[in-house]
């Protein structure tokens, strides 16, 4: 009786929503046998994007986007709020999830050229989405409003103010007035949870529709390149008689990969906990650090590698020609080959682009042209002495900021070159003009070291990589 | 919904009125469009269009200043929103020359705009972000900046020194 009530009530709703008439089609609509594990990548970003959006949602009811108040939610948010700490870490390691997954997708579609003929736009609004999300990533990241999030929208102005023409304007619009405060957080704030999520919301909803017109592609068969005269009719053959309901039989895969993708965000924000807050969010302190987040620290690394006068246009034509290459890629290419055998180029290109990618961003986290601001005191085991002239030299060291940069038996920076063994390279003179003069990327100090001061640094210099002298010479004879 | 086309073979004010209608609604939906974004697009851009307010603020006393090296001082940034509070801040590289004669840097870096620090041993300027480095008188001593750090105008007021403030400095390097 209670089941025919449950029956009748079901059938009532679905009645008058028309579940079974619309949806249920789409769920089952064919899908081609042979679309296996591959085929994850998309829906767990999907599955990604919901996270964030229902963590997002749970944040915003206590974030506040507005000057300091912004930092003072974070905190609450952080150590106060119960389960605050892993909402945080969720939307943190979501938001890294997302926009993984987002680019293996790509990978994935780009290897196996999914983007040809007739699935030119699907690519299209997927290059559009993936740039949208990397812009929720970025104001994402501005929106922990703490010293690094200050500095970044710094930066960011920065670069936008490089365009030509228009550049000061849009620094301008960036920073919601002249410089970096209260109104450049509520544009981001807008940004992030209005602006950019209709936009992705959009986008998916159009993925979606031109994955159900086109269907899901095979796997490339090396036998059978793409023809735009004869693909559509001997797809739908094939679909209609080898293909497989997408749910349950495909959608079991999809299922497994996002529980796992959803199961890892929950565990690293629990295990590892949300990122760590820097200082509040003062313009005028200097004591930041600014790093991007990890997925733009490799263009942070291209940033100090470049020639100056190279600068402007990587920083503007990156973006740019990445997006225009990306999105008129299946313009170009729209028929042929799909079989990543038949096409070396491709593979090349993304075998490239991850070395590249993870060469960068390894190079970003070592930070070797950047002054060590926190580094120490040449101990006596490198300088062989504690007192005497030698411990005054390698003490200078110190004090007149050489070991910033320099790197001295493992102490000190790596923007210049290792000084370890420069006794044996340099003669006193060399060093004195260098050091006076500066030379590439180093600064002349023969305004702010005294004569003395400069010899006690020679003298110790002078001494490395050049064996020591035993003090009490033993008798050798045979 | 409907498949069903509109029958065509109608007499010739029924095709006019239709035409009129479309062309109607096309022009309302316009205006709709136009009074729903002027106000919002105008409201949003207004930030671009605000003039540079350059104002003075003091930054401590005279006799706070010892002749030497720089020193960071923190004022409020030339026109604050209400709720910015701490972001409200701006900073500054002042330094006392002489008895009579100040200068002063912005702290941005001319390279990409983060904060550089005054490391007073060496007399340098140093950028954390890529490197930059700049003499005491604000000249490029090594790494990417383009150009000098951007420098202030200071005053002294009544016995109060003061610092012009003003936009945050852009680099705006052109592209050659």
């Amino acid at each position: 009786m209670s089941n025919n009530f449950v029956t009748r009530t079901w059938n009532w709703i679905d009645n008058r929503i028309g579940f079974s008439d619309y949806i249920v089609p789409l769920m089952v609509h064919l899908v081609p046998d042979n679309a296996r594990w591959w085929y994850i990548f998309g829906s767990a970003t999907l599955c990604a994007f919901i996270v964030q959006v229902f963590t997002g949602v749970c944040l915003a009811m206590s974030y506040v986007p507005g000057g300091e108040e912004t930092y003072q939610s974070l905190k609450y948010i952080t150590d106060t709020a119960p389960l605050g700490s892993i909402l945080r870490g969720m939307h943190y390691y979501g938001a890294s999830a997302m926009v993984m997954m987002a680019v293996i997708h790509m990978v994935q579609v780009y290897m196996h050229a999914t983007y040809k003929y007739p699935r030119e736009m699907n690519w299209m609004s997927g290059v559009v989405l993936l740039f949208v999300v990397l812009g929720m990533a970025f104001t994402g990241q501005l929106l922990r409003w703490d010293a690094n999030g200050v500095w970044s929208v710094t930066v960011a102005a920065e670069m936008a103010g490089r365009t030509p023409i228009i550049g000061p304007t849009l620094a301008h619009f960036i920073l919601g007035g002249e410089t970096v405060g209260g109104s450049t957080i509520t544009r981001f704030f807008a940004m992030h949870v209005f602006i950019m999520p209709a936009l992705i919301f959009a986008g998916i909803g159009l993925h979606m529709l031109l994955i159900m017109r086109h269907g899901i592609s095979e796997m490339p068969d090396v036998n059978d390149p793409v023809d735009p005269e004869t693909y559509k009719e001997a797809y739908e053959k094939r679909i209609h008689k080898t293909g497989v309901p997408f749910w349950p039989d495909a959608m079991w895969r999809d299922m497994i990969f996002s529980t796992l993708i959803v199961g890892v965000i929950l565990g690293c924000s629990i295990f590892l906990g949300p990122p760590a807050l820097d200082p509040p969010p003062n313009p005028s302190s200097i004591n930041a650090n600014p790093l991007p987040d990890w997925y733009f620290l490799w263009y942070f690394a291209v940033l100090s590698l470049l020639p100056p006068q190279l600068e402007t246009w990587v920083i503007l034509g990156v973006p740019t020609i990445g997006f225009i290459v990306l999105f008129f890629l299946p313009l170009i290419s729209n028929k042929g080959h799909r079989a990543p055998s038949k096409r070396p180029w491709a593979g090349g290109t993304v075998i490239f682009g991850f070395v590249a990618f993870l060469v960068l961003t390894i190079y970003g986290y070592k930070k070797p042209w950047s002054p060590d601001f926190g580094v120490k005191e040449l101990p006596a085991s490198v300088v062989g002495t504690d007192h005497g002239p030698l411990a005054e030299g390698a003490k200078l060291m110190h004090i007149k900021g050489c070991l910033y940069c320099h790197d001295i038996g493992g102490y000190g920076g790596h923007r210049g070159p290792e000084l370890t063994e420069i006794g044996k390279l340099l003669t006193r003179d060399d060093l004195i003009i260098r050091i006076n003069n500066g030379g590439h990327n180093m600064p002349a100090f023969a305004s702010s070291i005294s004569d003395s001061e400069l010899q006690l640094v020679v003298d110790f210099l002078l001494t490395r990589g050049v064996e020591k002298e035993p003090e009490n010479p033993k008798s050798t004879t045979p | 919904m409907s498949d069903q086309q509109p029958p065509t073979d109608q007499p010739c004010c029924q095709l006019k009125r239709r035409t009129f209608l479309t062309r109607v609604s096309v022009i309302l939906g316009t205006i709709i469009g136009f009074m729903i974004a002027i106000p919002g697009v105008g409201y949003v851009l207004a930030p671009i269009f605000r003039k540079p307010k350059h104002k003075w603020r003091t930054v401590g006393k005279l006799d706070d200043f010892k002749v030497g090296g720089f020193v960071l001082v923190q004022y409020e940034d030339p026109s604050p929103v209400i709720w910015a509070g701490v972001t409200a801040k701006a900073g500054a590289w002042i330094r006392r020359v002489s008895e009579t004669e100040f200068i002063a840097f912005s702290i941005n870096c001319r390279h990409l705009g983060c904060p550089v620090r005054w490391v007073d041993d060496p007399k340098l300027f140093m950028c954390p972000c890529h490197g930059g480095v700049y003499y005491e008188d604000g000249t490029v001593a090594a790494g990417p900046p383009p150009e000098p750090l951007y420098k202030l105008n200071v005053r002294i007021s009544e016995g109060l020194v003061e610092i012009e403030t003003e936009p945050t400095p852009l680099t705006l390097t052109t592209l050659t």
